[in-house]
């Protein structure tokens, strides 16, 4: 166990604490809307296991660093801030992914990139956005954390 | 309503465990056609895959409880009426802290926006909704180290209020325009 695990172990274990002070049948509400989310997540967190497991085994580090990796130049970063624009994928699960892409040869900027256009953006849910907030507000934001998500990318890649 | 998100629950846990069965059955019949890559294939899923179970169950013990101890309704209160910088990044702080899909983060802003709150500050409450949230951070702080995670925290932060101003002085200018337009009509 690494230091970041027992922290955010410790930190929930704390935080448990003071909610069961505070109340107890609001605790146990959370607690079960925890134990309902962890399965909700559970078969698409199995998934993308298996794929990082297939893709460091099979795709070899040059294919990945080509098309993702420092070389592949803003059309690469385009492609990965398209990609996490479309893909509907948790972005909790998407640290594990994003951190094997790194391992295997990704440059900083398409991580970065990838997973700012993967939380901020949602096509999925662009249609609902559209219909509630109305379509210049949901635009405008859609349209603008995309270029942002570049630019965040692109001073981390420069940065970091 | 909430019978229908249960509808769509169901229907989005169907998706997924295809999704796994897909994947599944592809791994299964690369690895029996090259035997020679089980042993890397199941060394790196397993290495993820612990990694991941180990934080798992605290990450979604703290999103249960935000959900729970910060309804949305506080979230309203509090940001209807807060303004300049400050409420800016109120803004930011109440996105960060409740849990959930983006979704639920729309009706909010909805009533936020029949409230007159400023449309900078609901940017900035959505964005932060969508991608600054505390769990989330931990797990990013967890498989991609501080570094990376505060320097993307703070760059994050810095260009949701750029771009919550931008939106706002757009959308002011675009309804000054149609004014003007009408007028003259």
């Amino acid at each position: 166990m690494n230091v970041t695990t027992l922290f955010i172990n410790a930190l929930a274990g704390v935080c448990l604490v003071f909610a069961l002070i505070k109340d107890r049948t609001k605790t146990k509400q959370a607690l079960k809307m925890a134990v309902i989310s962890f399965f909700r997540i559970f078969p698409t967190l199995l998934a993308i296991i298996i794929i990082i497991g297939l893709l460091s085994a099979f795709v070899p580090e040059s294919q990945i660093s080509k098309i993702v990796g420092k070389n592949a130049g803003f059309r690469g970063v385009l492609t990965v801030a398209f990609l996490g624009a479309i893909l509907h994928i948790p972005s909790l699960i998407s640290f594990p992914l994003a951190a094997s892409l790194l391992e295997k040869g990704a440059s900083i900027t398409s991580v970065a990139v990838f997973i700012t256009t993967l939380t901020m953006i949602g096509m999925v849910t662009l249609p609902l956005e559209i219909r509630i907030l109305g379509k210049k507000l949901a635009l405008l934001r859609n349209g603008l954390s995309f270029i942002i998500a570049i630019i965040i990318g692109l001073i981390m890649g420069a940065i970091l | 309503m909430k019978k229908m998100s249960k509808k769509q629950q169901k229907k989005g846990l169907v998706k997924d465990m295809l999704f796994l069965g897909i994947t599944l059955a592809i791994a299964v019949v690369l690895l029996l056609m090259f035997p020679e890559k089980r042993e890397p294939v199941i060394s790196s899923s397993r290495g993820f895959f612990m990694e991941m179970i180990l934080i798992l169950p605290a990450v979604m013990i703290l999103m249960g409880l935000f959900a729970v101890f910060v309804p949305n309704d506080v979230i309203v209160k509090y940001l209807g009426r807060s303004s300049g910088i400050k409420g800016i990044f109120l803004a930011i702080l109440m996105g960060a802290f409740p849990t959930g899909p983006l979704y639920v983060a729309f009706p909010i802003a909805a009533t936020l926006l029949k409230k007159g709150a400023r449309i900078s500050n609901i940017i900035a409450f959505l964005s932060a909704w969508a991608c600054i949230k505390i769990p989330q951070e931990l797990v990013e702080l967890q498989f991609l180290g501080l570094k990376f995670m505060i320097t993307r925290l703070l760059l994050t932060v810095v260009f949701v209020v750029i771009m919550g101003i931008a939106i706002e002085q757009i959308v002011l200018w675009s309804e000054k325009k149609n004014n003007k337009h009408e007028q003259t009509l």
